[in-house]
């Protein structure tokens, strides 16, 4: 195989402003989805029972659902979950029945109704308050991952990054969160835990681009902010693409054989990896020279890490 | 530019990999389907018991992979899932009540391994099957049975002090006390200051009356709701242990909730029933000198008495106010059939406060008829915010004469099933809730789907493990044979400590470490491609290998620090799926710097360094 590597001239920031309509029209339409579309919760937000149930064949959803609305859940949602002999049933909190003791009567039904054996996979009931809690503290668990990387950095590196890796994260979760709401898939916890490994990954993609570039202010004295920003984004790129192959590699893997629960994790990441690569070579990279960063900035002081000029 | 370890590096990177694997030797045993027969509320099982066991499971053909005598307790080892549900059966009628048995697995690890602290890694629930509940403790439920304890006292302590009220009130946050005149409320603020020194007391004049308030200042509160989580907790973890489930966890989570995890459950709803329930016991004299039917027609109930209705035929009774002896006196109980009529019945142990109060009661009334009531908290409904309505249910189930004086223990009869009557034995046993509890959230896998989701977790890791291995040694060659090995003792690595920390592994957890895998090799793509960076600009190749190593690091460190800052604010926020996803996530951070940096650059040095290179294979 031949290497990436062989010198590269891409000019990456002489397309900054094609790219960077690019994002903000992904953004945008990401932003519109979210605010009216919205996103499709799981029970773990919203409360509410999810009743999975093998059957010893295929299973007639028809039928099911029908046995259901005879039996008062007229409201019950009834879908195939992975294979066909797998249903997956769900239904939003109630009120006047003890939650906890909805899927039992559901099961119930269910065994009734059925000419074979029904087996009781799984049953998952969460409480409309601690949905709400799941929800509050999810929003908390990105925002305070953000602030910390934003700190981390602008004592690292400059405050300039510190903003342009935080835009580019914010840039990466908006467009993750937008396709889960575009495409109106179901957003639960795992979800919200590969948006925020999404924020992990793609921040380290980020700070490798900003190591160079950081070096090459150091090394090159020759060439504007934008010529060194281009030779540390063409000297960074084969480990770019070589990294995000190999995690794109476990994350299909994961995605085809790691079964129905993780396949939206799975699909999360997948889409952040790849919304993450770009946005290191052209949000964050773009950013930290819109925001006018120049050679003086990263001259080391006498302690390389204390960098920190904020006005 | 010798690019070699010093000894004693080498030796390092030889000592962690061999403790890492050892320690994670354990996991390769292989599990076996087990039933541990237990006594209940750590009892020993007798040995005469354990014969039983044996002489019914060879009586019913079933083989027994290994018997695993533990003195206190006994592990059956089975071959197969079915001869273990086979056996379950056969165990379930020899074994007397107060033994119980449960489904579990057992790892064939060896003593030795063991002896070393050697143990497989604890499987979530998602993996192994089970149920896993979050309760919710009624605070406002215990604050306000506090306040009206306390209301009696109020009554009784101003009764023998002879200080005369009005009426005594109590709500939400307190309790009102009204009098005459002044010089009685004054009287009843220093009575009542002096009995009752850790509540609040303040004085009010309103409307021509005079008031004392007594009111639960924060110190109080946070006691009362911290004995009512502590005391729920200690309650449900002798129900948990009553069913008989292997390794169940029980633990405060926050300062009001309850999480309960009991692998292996396969039947969720009589789990939550006996979680929940509140029922128990008490015993009164029956009121002889009224009719209890007029009572009920005219309304116009004896004082010192109370309206009961008889379970079986539903007809009316009077009972005494005052309670011989209540559910919290009786300290065991066992469910079984009387003699005589063949009912089920429940043989009741008293303390030895309730079981003078018993003798003492009952010596003076021989002859005379004794009532048991049933008592239970039922959920009737829910009101607009969702919080369960309750209804405390009040039945008598049995009457009968008092033909001797009782003692300590003695028999209760009048329950409508065996099933109930077990269940009330075992609600007896492990003692009252202090305060009512909603169970917010269950999470049941059926043990299939635990098997599937182990299944598919780890063939997604090996193939994506396999995919990466192979992209790498095309790309880098040697070198990507050095990336490959650091890879895998980076998965020795993450097996053993989670081993180790006997943290649980859950099926986000095996995605975390998926997700390490891809992003572990980062590290060896970084210093390779400065390697060849390096070369490109005419470096020697052992300078190429140096300054990779050497230039690579600040960048790896910064990128790898920042990704475990963003794991453990997951950690520390997240909650259950979360949780696990970051555990595995910041291990596999922490492993794979040492194997892909350390690990990679020894095995570099030892192939390449110390002589001429002419050329790399990179």
């Amino acid at each position: 195989m031949r290497t990436l590597t062989s010198n590269l001239h891409f000019n990456f920031m002489g397309k900054r402003k094609l790219a960077m309509t690019f994002s903000i029209a992904l953004v945008v339409i990401s932003l519109a989805s979210l605010l009216t579309r919205g996103l499709v919760f799981g029970i773990d937000f919203t409360g509410g029972t999810l009743i999975e149930v093998g059957y010893s064949e295929d299973a007639d959803l028809e039928a099911v659902r029908a046995a259901l609305a005879g039996n008062g859940f007229a409201e019950a949602q009834v879908q195939q979950f992975g294979t066909p002999r797998d249903v997956l049933i769900r239904l939003a909190p109630r009120e006047g029945v003890k939650s906890s003791e909805l899927s039992d009567k559901v099961f119930g039904i269910l065994s009734e109704q059925s000419p074979g054996k029904v087996e009781l996979r799984r049953v998952e009931f969460v409480g409309p308050q601690v949905g709400d809690e799941l929800t509050e503290d999810g929003a908390l668990a990105v925002l305070v991952s953000l602030m910390a990387i934003l700190m981390y950095v602008a004592v690292r590196f400059e405050w300039r990054f510190a903003v342009g890796s935080v835009i580019a994260l914010v840039h990466d979760v908006t467009i993750t969160l937008g396709f889960f709401s575009l495409f109106q898939m179901e957003f639960d916890l795992t979800v919200l835990a590969a948006v925020l490994a999404v924020i992990g990954y793609s921040l380290n993609d980020t700070i490798v681009v900003f190591d160079r570039i950081r070096e090459n202010f150091r090394k090159i004295r020759k060439g504007d902010s934008e010529e060194i920003i281009n030779t540390s984004l063409n000297q960074t790129l084969a480990r770019t693409i070589v990294t995000s192959l190999t995690t794109l590699i476990v994350l299909i893997a994961l995605f085809i054989l790691g079964g129905e629960i993780i396949h939206n994790f799975s699909l999360a990441l997948i889409l952040g990896v790849v919304v993450g690569t770009y946005s290191s070579i052209y949000v964050a990279s773009s950013a930290v020279l819109m925001l006018g960063v120049s050679k003086a900035d990263l001259m080391p002081v006498q302690k390389e890490g204390v960098i920190d000029d904020m006005p | 530019m010798l690019n070699q370890y010093p000894l004693w590096k080498n030796l390092l990177v030889v000592f962690v990999l061999a403790t890492g694997l050892f320690y994670a030797l354990p996991n390769i045993y292989s599990q076996d389907p087990a039933i541990a027969v237990s006594g209940v509320r750590g009892a020993v099982v007798e040995a005469s018991v354990k014969d039983k066991v044996k002489q019914a499971l060879d009586k019913a053909g079933i083989p027994v992979k290994e018997m695993e005598d533990k003195g206190a307790s006994l592990l059956i080892h089975f071959s197969s899932t079915t001869d273990q549900q086979k056996a379950q059966r056969v165990i379930a009628e020899v074994l007397p009540e107060s033994v119980s048995y449960a489904l579990t697995t057992a790892a064939n690890v060896p003593d030795w391994l063991i002896g070393m602290g050697g143990q497989p890694m604890n499987l979530g629930l998602d993996l192994r099957g089970g149920i896993h509940v979050l309760i919710d403790v009624d605070m406002d439920a215990a604050i306000k049975d506090k306040v009206e304890a306390y209301t009696g006292d109020v009554r009784s302590t101003l009764r023998s002090n002879k200080v005369r009220y009005l009426t005594v009130k109590a709500d939400d946050l307190g309790i009102d006390i009204k009098f005459k005149d002044a010089a009685t409320r004054d009287k009843a603020e220093e009575v009542l200051g002096n009995e009752f020194r850790n509540l609040g007391v303040e004085t009010r004049d309103a409307d021509g009356a005079y008031y004392v308030r007594l009111t639960l200042p924060p110190a109080e509160i946070r006691a009362i709701k911290k004995f009512a989580l502590q005391q729920n907790i200690t309650t449900i973890r002798n129900r948990v242990n009553a069913l008989g489930v292997a390794e169940p966890l029980v633990q405060q989570q926050g300062d009001r909730r309850i999480v309960v995890e009991l692998p292996g459950v396969q039947d969720p709803t009589q789990v939550k029933n006996i979680l929940g329930a509140t029922a128990t016991l008490e015993y009164r004299l029956v009121d002889t000198e009224h009719d209890a039917l007029d009572a009920k027609n005219s309304g116009k109930i004896p004082p010192g008495s109370r309206l009961y209705t008889v379970r079986e035929d539903g007809r009316p009774i009077l009972l005494k106010k005052r309670v011989i002896v209540t559910g919290n006196q009786i300290t065991d109980a066992a469910s079984g059939f009387d003699q005589r009529s063949g009912s089920p019945m429940v043989t009741v142990n008293l303390d030895s406060k309730g079981a003078r109060r018993m003798r003492n009661v009952t010596i003076d009334n021989v002859g005379k008829p004794m009532a048991v009531v049933f008592k239970e908290n039922r959920v009737v409904g829910r009101d607009a915010e969702g919080k369960p309505i309750k209804r405390l249910v009040e039945d008598v189930i049995s009457v009968a004469n008092i033909l001797e004086p009782l003692g300590a223990r003695f028999q209760t009869t009048g329950l409508d099933s065996p099933q109930e009557a077990h269940e009330l034995a075992l609600l007896l046993r492990a003692g009252a809730l202090a305060a009512p509890i909603d169970i917010v959230e269950e999470r049941t896998i059926g043990p299939s789907l635990g098997q599937e989701n182990i299944d598919q977790g780890l063939n997604s890791v090996l193939i994506g493990l396999l995919a990466v291995m192979i992209f790498m040694v095309v790309y880098y060659k040697v070198f990507g044979l050095f990336a490959n090995a650091a890879l895998l003792a980076n998965l020795v690595l993450i097996v053993a400590i989670l081993s180790l920390l006997q943290a649980t592994l859950t099926l986000p957890g095996i995605a975390g470490i998926v997700l390490t895998v891809g992003m572990a090799v980062d590290a060896n793509v970084l210093i390779y491609e400065r390697i060849r960076e390096e070369l490109r600009v005419g470096s020697t190749p052992q300078a190429a290998i140096h300054a990779g190593y050497e230039k690579a690091f600040s960048t790896i460190m910064d990128a790898n620090v920042t990704t475990l800052i963003a794991a453990i604010v997951l950690f520390s926020i997240g909650s259950g799926p979360v949780k696990g996803f970051a555990v595995t996530l910041a291990i596999g951070i922490v492993t794979s710097m040492f194997t892909s940096i350390v690990g990679t650059r020894a095995l570099t040095n030892l192939v390449y360094g110390g002589k001429r290179v002419k050329k790399l294979a990179i």
